[in-house]
């Protein structure tokens, strides 16, 4: 399963991405299970709303934080997502 | 005798309800304890979400609603649309009996996140068999019902000795109704399961041919089918590492607002668990005699206290050193290094001789007739 950068990215509806106050972090749960997220991962996660394709995270991460070349890390992180069935594309 | 002080004590992130211990099943290997006719009382709607309020605030956030049979409680949606507003992910751990369309969608509008059911074999026969009761029909319409309306459906299927042949089949069965997850949970031995371990305990052979068939399967549908392998861990050479760490991860509140650091936990003699109906959550995970008295390295007896694996298994079950050797601060028998060990070994060949030869004892099923001798 490779990520296709034609596509729109959605998060998963079966899993849930939550800020947990008590961890001072975002959370993905799913059944029996929780992973915990650094901020980066947690923001491209964020932009996974069925409309954004990876370029279009790109751009925005990389102005949100001004700064440039996150394209290799921002989408390595999404194979991953991918792969966990943390996100899907139609 | 309790644990360390200087412990940094971690907040309580799995609140597992067992809301009643009321079922309608029987199954052999249940993990309630054998004696639960004495706790009749239920907690009321109002201490269940005061519970899930405090235990929310300290920072749990999976709640599993389980039992017995969740689905016995009238007020479980209105507990569902609670955890949902405090922001748990909420897990329904039902047998699916009694389960109909209308209180999943009830359920799914309040806010639950997760169906986990339970079916217990993959034939009709074997399964209403170990239920106690004709299941197994409606069990794969519920599972099938869970996923129409978009719950991620989890499929739970206790292996043991009865049905551990049936593992190609089951996996066929958990494909064939879409499952998103496959927990494979090898019976653990406390409370009914201990009492019928003879007849439950698969041999070496059996369990490791099942385990090749499990993990190529698992491969099969890498990417479509998660499977949660639960081991057997009288097969394994290290104990299981138990709970997470006693007091560090788990809190269960049994029916009667009884607060335990494991569900099994109310076997154990002297730790006077506390109820939720006389402390708040917060006294009852930081302060109570039995949260503190598993917790750190303090308790230890060698070989434990001076294993260099100890921060690794925390010395294996409480629980299961209590059941098998009458003494709950030992290590578990199931480490190799135990001195105990031969126990373990032991009941593998009680169980293998009563495979080979049968035996006069049959199982015991659990229900209140049952539970009320064994008191």
């Amino acid at each position: 399963m490779a990520l296709d950068k034609d596509k729109a990215i959605s998060f998963s509806p079966m899993h849930r991405l939550q800020w947990e106050e008590a961890q001072d972090k975002y959370v993905i749960l799913y059944p029996e299970g929780m992973v915990e997220l650094n901020q980066s991962s947690a923001e491209i996660l964020k932009l996974c709303d069925g409309q954004r394709h990876v370029n279009d995270i790109v751009v925005e991460l990389e102005q949100k934080f001004s700064t440039s070349g996150l394209a290799d890390d921002i989408t390595q992180f999404l194979e991953i997502a991918l792969q966990n069935g943390w996100i899907k594309q139609p | 005798m309790a644990g360390s002080n200087n412990l940094k004590v971690t907040p309580p992130r799995w609140l597992l309800a067992e809301l009643s211990y009321k079922c309608p099943l029987q199954c052999p290997y249940c993990s309630n304890p054998v004696d639960y006719t004495q706790y009749q009382d239920e907690l009321s709607t109002e201490d269940w979400k005061r519970v899930l309020t405090q235990a929310r605030k300290m920072g749990a956030v999976q709640l599993g609603f389980s039992g017995g049979e969740p689905l016995t409680r009238q007020d479980l949606p209105e507990l569902v649309r609670h955890a949902r507003e405090l922001g748990y992910y909420s897990n329904l751990i039902t047998s699916g009996y009694g389960l109909e369309e209308d209180k999943i969608v009830q359920l799914k509008e309040a806010g639950l996140d997760h169906i986990q059911v339970s079916i217990q074999a993959s034939t009709q026969e074997l399964n209403d068999h170990l239920a106690g009761t004709a299941s197994y029909q409606h069990k794969q319409e519920v599972a099938r019902l869970v996923k129409k309306h978009g719950y991620p459906m989890v499929l739970c299927v206790v292996i043991h000795r009865e049905n551990i042949y049936q593992m190609p089949q089951i996996l066929e069965m958990a494909e064939s109704l879409g499952a998103d997850y496959l927990e494979l949970a090898n019976t653990q031995y406390y409370g009914w399961a201990h009492l019928n371990r003879d007849l439950l305990l698969p041999t070496r052979e059996q369990f490791e041919d099942a385990e090749k068939i499990a993990q190529a399967f698992k491969k099969k549908v890498e990417g479509r089918m998660k499977i949660y392998y639960v081991v057997p861990d009288f097969y394994e050479d290290r104990p299981k590492a138990c709970m997470n760490g006693w007091g560090t991860t788990f809190l269960t509140i049994a029916p009667d607002g009884v607060a335990l650091p494991c569900h099994s936990a109310r076997e154990l003699p002297g730790l006077d668990c506390p109820n939720v109906k006389d402390y708040s959550v917060e006294q009852i995970w930081y302060e109570s005699k039995a949260f503190n008295f598993f917790r750190g390295f303090g308790w230890m007896q060698e070989p434990c206290l001076s294993c260099d694996e100890k921060e690794k298994d925390f010395g294996g079950c409480r629980c299961q050193a209590y059941l098998m050797t009458g003494d709950m601060m030992r290590t578990d028998p199931v480490c190799s290094k135990s001195p105990d060990h031969a126990v373990i070994d032991e009941a593998i060949e009680a169980a293998r001789k009563a495979a080979l030869q049968g035996t006069e004892k049959p199982l015991v099923f659990r229900n209140s007739k049952n539970s009320k001798k064994l008191v």
